[in-house]
């Protein structure tokens, strides 16, 4: 082989060569800095070097730690209920919105605002409405006569996730518009003249053809609420005791109030291999419709 | 009694009109045709039947039962779309079962059903396929087997055969015509394609900016089109145009334009004697002009070759006309060389007349 064909077979990776070090720099970098600390007693005034290396006990102890646990299943039990009922509300706007009436495009553009709103602000907006005297929530209980609630102590997961509701609502409705907006028109005719009702072309139709938007909206919208923090720091900064710290604020903690770097960094990582798992799930969705199509296509050059 | 009535049908968006009032009858069981251009309202017009557009004005009988406020479902018609329109997620089976699945029919009659017709259309074994694992001609067919199983009274075409190629269209045309022979239902079929208007219909009904043109049998538009517009959309090559007017010259009358004179008989006269002026519009289909050396000037026009277009046994020569172009059909095996002048003798009774007013026929 001479030389200029080996230099030629070298090219691509010569241009690829930039984006693979800025990927190295930006991406694994970091990475591998917090599992590299995640093995170790490493407190913020150290430098990496002086922490102590400690094996696999930092994971551990947190595996046995009950309040590390608590705060798994805080998150767990946060996450699944804001996906669950922001899709059934998100699906079922897009479903009713999903017809040409006079200022649809401006009511849409209203229902996508809370999106638009910094965490941090959603998070302030929403304490002072929970506000046990101040509050517009207890106000409105008081003016009607009833109890006030103590909404951001009694009732806090349920405020936070009220909270999350109301701002990640619209992130699944647009998606849900789009694909509802982008399935076949032909094919709800059809319906129509096969004689099925409204419902019946939700169910049978429109469901059934936008499921894989639906699959990896749901799946997006999971791993964002496993990463929730801001919002609820603002809100009720994990408290009362812990049955709000969902793990992005334990981990802030962990790291800050306790000192603990390496313990934060292997329970970033136990967060990491959570949403490592979902997004595999999504990766195997996509290989099987791929894998589908494909199958789609030789049958088809098989008939010709 | 008629089947399917259209009294008067408008369709307008906003303050644009596009249908511009429909008449139409329909008899049971006859199989009609609209035909016409892009945007001439054809497809409007069912999906109105169809209940997929609401009507303006004007009002659809089906049966002698108004229509026009009905759901889809409630008309008892079954549609094929011009895309198939299949459930993508449905395979084959359940694609034309749907419909018997929503009323809640016995499964094994579904299941009976489905196989009966997925044996007229030929799809017996590929019931288990999904749409996007079938060819674009056995997609036609599940869209076929879908509106057959649902036993309605009345089929719809919505341009079925034009997103296949030639060779499959043709094919499909043909067995398009023999399902109707099995299948005695009104249908209403909608293309731009006037071969397929012809062979298929009982009734063709040619449709141009939102009016109806003519209706009748594809033998009568053919031979008697109504106007211009008719004359000119029905076969191929199209009909050739040229100005003409009336001379009289002692006893004799000629019908004289660029390049040609012909002396008209009294047939002609007489069929001429309904034109409002001596300047008419005259039209000749490509195939009756016939390619005879030695005619008489009088009774034939003089063509220059431009172009020959060889299609098989026959060839379609575009000539040159006293300066007009001019089309006209020829054996292939006619010697004739470009540039060539070639005499055409003309049948006065294969000629057609036209006002050029408002291109209406003239006798």
């Amino acid at each position: 082989m001479s030389t200029s064909t080996s230099f030629n077979r070298l090219t691509p990776y010569v241009f690829l060569a930039p984006a693979v070090i800025i990927m190295a720099l930006a991406l694994l970098y970091p990475l591998g800095y917090m599992m590299y600390g995640s093995f170790r007693e490493w407190d913020p005034s150290q430098a990496m070097g002086e922490s102590t290396f400690v094996g696999l006990k930092n994971y551990i102890t947190l595996w046995n730690d009950p309040n590390f646990r608590e705060s798994t299943l805080v998150t767990l039990k946060f996450a699944v209920s804001v996906v669950t009922v922001e899709m059934f509300i998100g699906v079922g706007l897009a479903l009713m919105l999903d017809r040409n009436l006079r200022g649809m495009s401006l009511l849409r553009t209203l229902f996508i605002l809370p999106m638009m709103i910094a965490p941090v602000v959603v998070g302030l907006i929403w304490r002072y409405m929970y506000h046990p005297t101040l509050g517009i929530f207890n106000r409105g209980l008081k003016g009607v006569g009833l109890e006030s609630v103590d909404w951001l102590g009694q009732h806090a997961l349920l405020s936070v996730i009220i909270a999350d509701i109301w701002q990640w609502t619209p992130f699944i409705f647009i998606l849900a518009l789009a694909a509802l907006q982008s399935l076949p028109r032909s094919a709800l005719e059809a319906s129509r003249i096969d004689g099925a009702t409204g419902w019946q072309q939700i169910i049978h139709i429109k469901l059934p053809l936008m499921m894989p938007v639906l699959i990896v909206t749901c799946l997006l919208r999971l791993i964002d609420a496993f990463k929730v923090l801001e919002v609820i720091l603002v809100m009720t900064e994990g408290g009362p005791g812990l049955s709000t710290e969902i793990l992005a604020l334990r981990i802030s903690r962990t790291a800050t109030e306790f000192r603990e770097l390496g313990v934060a960094a292997a329970m970033s990582n136990y967060l990491l291999m959570l949403l490592l798992f979902i997004t595999v799930l999504m990766l195997i969705y996509n290989r099987i419709m791929e894998h589908r199509a494909a199958k789609a296509n030789r049958m088809i050059e098989e008939a010709h | 009694m008629p089947e399917i009535f259209l009294d008067n049908l408008k369709k307008s968006y906003g303050s644009v009109e596009v249908l511009h009032g429909i008449d139409l009858e329909m008899e049971h069981a006859e199989f009609t045709v609209l035909v016409g251009p892009s945007g001439c309202g054809k497809s409007t017009t069912l999906r109105m039947i169809a209940g997929l557009e609401t009507v303006s004005s004007g009002e659809i009988y089906i049966d002698n039962k108004p229509v026009s406020k009905l759901e889809p479902k409630e008309r008892d018609l079954a549609m094929v779309f011009q895309d198939y329109a299949l459930y993508p997620h449905m395979n084959v089976e359940k694609n034309m079962s749907f419909a018997l699945r929503l009323e809640k029919r016995p499964k094994k009659e579904i299941k009976r059903k489905v196989q009966e017709v997925a044996e007229i259309v030929g799809l017996s074994e590929y019931l288990h396929r999904k749409p996007a694992e079938l060819s674009g001609g056995q997609r036609q067919r599940v869209a076929m087997g879908r509106a057959l199983t649902r036993d309605s009274s009345t089929f719809l075409f919505d341009e079925p055969l034009s997103n296949l190629d030639a060779k499959l269209r043709t094919q499909m045309r043909a067995e398009l015509a023999m399902m109707r022979q099995r299948v005695r239902k009104n249908m209403i079929y909608v293309t731009h394609d006037q071969i397929e208007a012809m062979t298929l219909a009982d009734r063709i009904v040619v449709m141009h900016g939102g009016y109806i043109q003519q209706q009748g049998t594809p033998e009568q538009l053919f031979k008697k089109p109504a106007n211009k517009f008719v004359a000119g959309f029905l076969g191929t090559p199209p009909m050739n145009f040229m100005p003409a007017s009336l001379q009289r010259s002692g006893d004799d009358v000629y019908l004289s334009g660029k390049g040609f004179d012909l002396l008209c008989d009294g047939f002609t006269l007489d069929r001429l004697s309904q034109a409002r002026s001596d300047h008419i519009l005259l039209g000749v289909r490509p195939c009756d002009l016939d390619y005879q050396p030695d005619a008489a000037t009088n009774a034939a026009l003089d063509i220059d070759v431009v172009l020959s277009e060889y299609i098989g046994a026959q060839s379609v020569l575009i000539g040159d006309c006293g300066g007009q172009k001019i089309m006209v059909e020829l054996k292939s095996d006619t010697p004739i060389a470009l540039g060539e002048r070639l005499r055409f003798s003309v049948d006065l009774k294969d000629l057609h007349f036209f006002n050029p007013e408002d291109d209406r026929a003239i006798g």
